[in-house]
């Protein structure tokens, strides 16, 4: 029957005529009917229903029927349920013995009408409703997560944490070395950006070697410790979330409680203490590359040494600088480290969920970034330092 | 006797220099039940892929009907692999969209039907594996046996000429193992499919199994080609009466 179908693929018609003879409703089905066929003028269930109740007797007729597949019965199956429920004589026995087999094998198991998962559309208000119940619940979530931590950290503190060292070493490794090519890039190129930015202005001013001040003062206090964030939000963030999204699709977390260890313990802790760790460093390593971009744009096109530079950047930044700079990279680690892991562990059971839960935990980290970063500045500016 | 629908000839599968298993000859008759069977590890997954043409044979060739399937073009090959439908281990449904919008994906893909039809046929496709009315539930919100039954509705979207079952019982009780036994009897009956399974339950081996071909982990080939209570009562490897009475009776 498929061969047939496949050879006459472009031209294949079907039809369905309904006669009345004798009291009987009778439906012909003419020529193909399978999914790759053109049916003509195919009558509504509702129109021979209302045929048939006036007959109250229906046959099947297929002689003249060529071929077939499943689209005869899909079309055949609302036809005969609405039949038996106006209670009319129905007669199958002329249907091709397999289209007979379908049915009975499809109307076998009633349709559950407990099933009804209708969506209904959701009004302005209650839409509002939904969006803040579950701001609630997330912030419930966030809370949750944050004591957790907490307690895995006092735990940790005492001693009774259970922590791989494998794996704490691990994630080292991945929340720091491996992160070195692409921050070496970032921040020389943003080092670069911030000397051009400023060589154009200070240079009307025949103030050239004032570069070094703004490229000094900008990477060290905030554009080392913002770019190493955002860069480690995507690369680290998202890889904390994937990964435990994924073991909570294959169960791995349930098997680490049912071990009896504390999965925060096991998988956050490891993860949130390598990333506060690394990332200090790797703001510090970002400060001096994005220095160095700054001097190679200098002294390459604004007629100033590399003595000068290095001297008038020695003046103008100061330790309490660095340590500003570090302090936000500690800060900014510890919430890239939580939102990655608090997405990944309370990831859904779906591969869509786990995409969802690494979206969620960028946006998130990059979130609590900009608005920390304001707040410390803002703090800063406060106390005069 | 029905004539041959696929025929393996020669085939060497290989993941790089480890090769799984190594002349393989076998072919599977018009609307039968083909059973690949045999222990755990031996590369019955891995036939299967080579059979629906994810994977490339090391060496060797299935024919699809008279085509050689890699010999085919690559435009050839995606029609033929459109004739075959496959259920995997799992269902493998697409997680972000409904049971109706999984069945309904091949279906706008490859006819042009229109919506109403194509919602039409999902139904009776859910109709047919006993899953009427679970239209717009996710693949997440149903259990894994209707997980199973709602993967071999959209294995059937397209009427395939030939149905592949990945472990269809595996992860199953019995008796939905059973029910899905009869369910593709059934199917193969009324829509004169050719079934071939890939399957270690002995169970489902003699209840649905009209041929098969056992492969063995160990000398890397296939031991025999027949059907399964022949094997039982004919076969003279004591591997094969070992695996097929469980190791419980040696004759």
């Amino acid at each position: 029957m498929n061969d047939s179908a496949a050879q006459s693929q472009q031209q294949a018609t079907g039809e369905v005529h309904l006669h009345q003879l004798d009291g009987v409703l009778r439906i012909e089905f003419i020529g193909d009917w399978t999914q790759s066929a053109r049916i003509k003028d195919k009558p509504d269930v509702s129109v021979i229903l209302q045929r048939s109740v006036a007959m109250q007797k229906v046959r099947f007729e297929t002689d003249q029927l060529h071929c077939w597949d499943s689209r005869l019965p899909a079309y055949l199956m609302p036809l005969l349920k609405a039949l038996q429920t106006q209670k009319i004589n129905v007669d199958t026995g002329n249907l091709p013995s397999g289209v007979q087999a379908l049915l009975a094998l499809a109307m076998a198991v009633p349709e559950r009408g407990d099933t009804g998962k209708a969506s209904q559309p959701v009004g302005l208000l209650s839409q509002l409703g939904i969006s803040v119940i579950s701001t609630i619940a997330n912030a419930k979530l966030l809370l949750t997560f944050i004591g957790e931590t907490q307690i895995a950290f006092w735990q940790f503190f005492r001693g009774r944490a259970r922590v791989r060292a494998a794996d704490f070493f691990l994630c080292l490794q991945a929340a720091g070395p491996e992160a070195l090519p692409i921050v070496t890039l970032i921040s020389l190129l943003v080092g670069l950006i911030l000397a051009f930015v400023g060589a154009i202005q200070l240079a009307l001013f025949g103030a050239q070697i004032f570069i070094a001040d703004l490229v000094g003062l900008g990477t060290v206090r905030e554009m080392g410790a913002l770019m190493t964030a955002v860069i480690m939000s995507g690369r680290t963030g998202a890889a904390y979330a994937a990964q435990l999204g994924t073991m909570q699709v294959n169960q791995e977390i349930d098997a680490i409680k049912t071990m009896g260890i504390s999965a925060t313990e096991f998988l956050v802790l490891p993860r949130i203490s390598a990333l506060v760790l690394m990332m200090p460093l790797l703001c510090l390593y970002a400060n001096v590359i994005g220095i160095l971009g700054g001097a190679l744009v200098t002294v390459s096109a604004f007629d100033v040494s590399l003595i000068q530079y290095f001297n008038e950047t020695v003046k103008a930044v100061h330790l309490p600088d660095f340590m500003i700079g570090l302090f936000k990279s500690a800060v900014f680690a510890l919430l890239i480290a939580t939102a990655g892991c608090m997405r990944g562990m309370q990831c859904g059971r779906s591969a869509s969920a786990v995409g969802d839960a690494t979206t969620a935990a960028v946006v998130d980290s990059i979130v609590y970034i900009v608005i920390a970063d304001s707040v410390i500045t803002l703090i800063c500016d406060q106390l005069g330092i | 006797m029905n004539p041959v629908h696929m025929r393996v000839e020669n085939l060497t599968m290989a993941y790089g220099d480890h090769v799984i298993q190594r002349d393989l000859n076998f072919a599977i008759n018009q609307g039968d039940v083909f059973i690949i069977m045999g222990g755990s590890g031996c590369g019955k997954s891995t036939l299967l892929r080579h059979l629906i043409g994810l994977q490339q044979p090391a060496a060797g060739e299935i024919y699809f009907q008279q085509h050689g399937f890699w010999q085919a073009s690559e435009q050839d090959r995606l029609a033929m692999t459109r004739r075959m439908g496959v259920l995997y281990q799992s269902g493998a449904l697409f997680s972000s969209l409904t049971l109706a919008e999984n069945i309904a994906l091949p279906i706008a893909e490859f006819t042009a039907l229109q919506e109403k039809e194509i919602a039409e046929l999902v139904s009776f496709k859910l109709a047919l594996v006993g899953l009427a009315g679970f239209e717009n539930y996710y693949p997440s919100e149903i259990s894994g046996g209707m997980q199973k039954r709602a993967g071999l509705a959209r294995a059937m979207a397209l009427d395939p000429e030939i149905l592949l079952f990945d472990e269809p019982s595996a992860g199953l009780d019995p008796i939905s193992a059973r029910l899905l036994d009869d369910l593709i009897i059934q199917l193969s009956e009324a829509l004169r499919t050719t079934i071939v399974v890939v399957t270690h339950e002995l169970a489902s081996i003699f209840a649905i199994g009209a041929n098969s071909v056992f492969l063995d982990a160990e000398s890397k080939t296939m031991l025999a080609t027949g059907a399964p209570s022949h094997l039982l009562h004919k076969s003279d490897n004591p591997k094969i009466i070992q695996f097929l009475t469980r190791g419980e009776q040696t004759r």
